[in-house]
């Protein structure tokens, strides 16, 4: 029997994304910002954009595939997908989704992406404005209990509590994305680092784990990656980089209603990793570089474990900033500087730093790195996390 | 059992008491009783309410009188308002709360009982019913106690 998989049969020809702003910032309309982000992605891989035909997101984006397809003027819409959820849980199967349209041949030429206008719409940090709660959420919040920091933060109470992890070990995943940022011209917070006294100072969000600089940014902008299949990415400009393995989902009743998943302090990888793993072919020590979603920096932590990228009892020992940080880090993790601090864009971007880190254009560059991984928004429900690599990975 | 002042201040969302899913657990509250779903397949509890057990796929889940006894699974303290009506309260704390006398289902409320109240996992709370006579329709939440 054929093997069922991903493995080498699409790649990200290429990648594209809008200036980033902060939220409420942006001169462009949310749509706007996804067509050049669409427009960007294509320029960038050489391919016309009306050749276009899929387009794969999550989160809800707004930017619908069918009025991207009409204002493109795209030959053939021949995708359309949507994965469930909220948040950025489903950046890494958006990317998936459209690897597998065009190898199943159901589409040539997918884009996945996300776009994001908070000053145009409803910032996610705020909590429900309705005057009643429906369903799951009249037993959350009637309490106070509305935003997704206070969806999260007591799988890390709980996580954090359990292990013995020192908040100094979230710290450091801050201070390595603050770090990457300054030398970043598209971050949205080059120019402002982050030190220990900083973080420190910083205010409370919600005791015991989240301080301000433990929580992401809230911004404005669209990023986008262009999926062709594996034979067509070899004759365009850029060496291609190659899906290696993806996976989505989430552990038995990882999403039972009002906090109720047996094996609750998670971020929701265990089983996704070790789909992932399998379909890659790797493990946890051929990662050359490490992209996380940073929600919050628990959530990171959580999803490393998960993932076998650390030990809940080496978190305090290795969850320091040196060992964080390309190119000489011991696991360099979010080189462009993340949702913390180079733009929240769902993750997207931590897509696009993926693929440049394996292009070997990235402005923190990972000496000669061969594989990627892209772990997404932790927590969320589903989850999903990618592994990309290069030509001599196949 | 006891009632008290509200934990947090007034306008944030009510909870929709009259869905069919849910109602029992809200119409036993207002009379100071803890229900939850029973499943009568194979008798072991659950919570959030779902219209199906997920054990053994019965759809005849009755609800049940359970001991409002239980202890802190995890908490946290928010501080920053993430809504209109928070602004100016300052911290609260939310906790998460393991009933074992029904087969560890969890839920959530606020820890109310004053400064003294430090949440701490693995404490043992007990419920104590909100009365919401102010809303229309009135309603009442179950918050939770440390005993002892």
């Amino acid at each position: 029997m054929t093997e069922r998989t991903l493995r080498g049969k699409a790649a990200i020809a290429g990648i594209g994304e809008t200036t980033y702003y902060k939220h409420g910032q942006s001169p462009d309309a949310e749509f706007k910002l996804a067509l050049k982000a669409v427009l960007a992605a294509c320029a960038d891989a050489g391919i016309d954009p009306r050749e276009v035909d899929g387009f794969a997101t999550y989160g809800n984006d707004r930017s619908e595939a069918t009025r991207l397809a009409a204002a493109l003027g795209i030959h053939e819409l021949r995708f359309s997908n949507m994965h469930w959820g909220g948040g950025g849980g489903g950046v890494a199967a958006a990317v998936a989704n459209a690897a597998a349209a065009v190898h199943s041949g159901m589409a040539n030429c997918v884009i996945a992406f996300r776009s994001l206008a908070q000053g145009q719409f409803a910032r996610y940090g705020k909590g429900a404005q309705a005057p009643m709660a429906m369903g799951e959420d009249a037993f959350l919040w009637p309490y106070g209990l509305m935003s997704p920091a206070q969806r999260f933060a007591m799988k890390i109470t709980r996580f954090m509590t359990e292990n013995g992890i020192r908040h100094e070990a979230l710290r450091a995943i801050a201070l390595a994305s603050y770090h990457h940022a300054q030398s970043n011209p598209r971050a949205v917070m080059q120019g402002r680092p982050l030190d220990e006294a900083k973080y420190d100072s910083s205010r409370w969000i919600i005791e015991p784990f989240h301080r301000l600089f433990d929580c992401c940014q809230e911004n404005d902008g669209a990023a986008a990656v262009l999926v062709v299949p594996a034979d067509r990415a070899k004759d365009l400009p850029h060496p291609p980089v190659y899906l290696l393995g993806a996976a989505q989902g989430g552990h038995h009743r990882s999403a039972a209603p009002v906090h109720n998943a047996p094996h609750y302090a998670s971020a929701h990888f265990p089983t996704v990793a070790r789909n992932l793993y399998e379909m890659a072919k790797c493990g946890p020590g051929d990662i050359d570089v490490l992209q996380a979603y940073e929600n919050f920096t628990g959530g990171v932590l959580l999803g490393l474990v998960e993932h076998g990228l650390v030990k809940p009892e080496e978190a305090n020992e290795f969850l320091v900033k040196e060992n964080l940080l390309a190119p000489t880090g011991r696991m360099p993790l979010n080189t462009s500087g993340g949702n913390l601090a180079e733009c929240y864009m769902h993750g997207l971007e931590l897509v696009n730093e993926a693929v440049r880190q394996l292009r070997r254009t990235a402005i923190n560059q990972v000496p000669d790195p061969e594989i990627a991984m892209v772990i997404g928004g932790p927590m969320v429900t589903p989850v999903s996390s990618l592994i990309l690599g290069t030509e001599g990975t196949l | 059992m006891s009632t008290t002042k509200h934990a947090l201040p007034p306008g944030l969302p009510a909870p929709s008491t009259e869905e069919p899913l849910s109602a029992p657990y809200w119409k036993a509250a207002r009379e100071g009783r803890l229900l939850v779903q029973k499943c009568q397949g194979c008798g072991r509890h659950q919570w959030g309410p779902e219209w199906i057990c997920h054990r053994c796929h019965s759809f005849d889940l009755d609800w049940v009188e359970v001991k409002p006894r239980g202890s802190i699974y995890s908490w946290e303290t928010p501080h920053h308002p993430v809504h209109p009506a928070l602004t100016g309260h300052g911290p609260y704390t939310i906790v998460l709360v393991e009933l074992p006398e029904a087969d560890n289902i969890r839920m959530i409320g606020n820890l109310v009982g004053g400064s003294g109240a430090e949440p701490r996992i693995g404490a043992e709370v007990e419920a104590v019913f909100e009365p919401h006579d102010e809303a229309s329709p009135p309603y009442t939440l179950v918050q939770w106690r440390i005993v002892g």
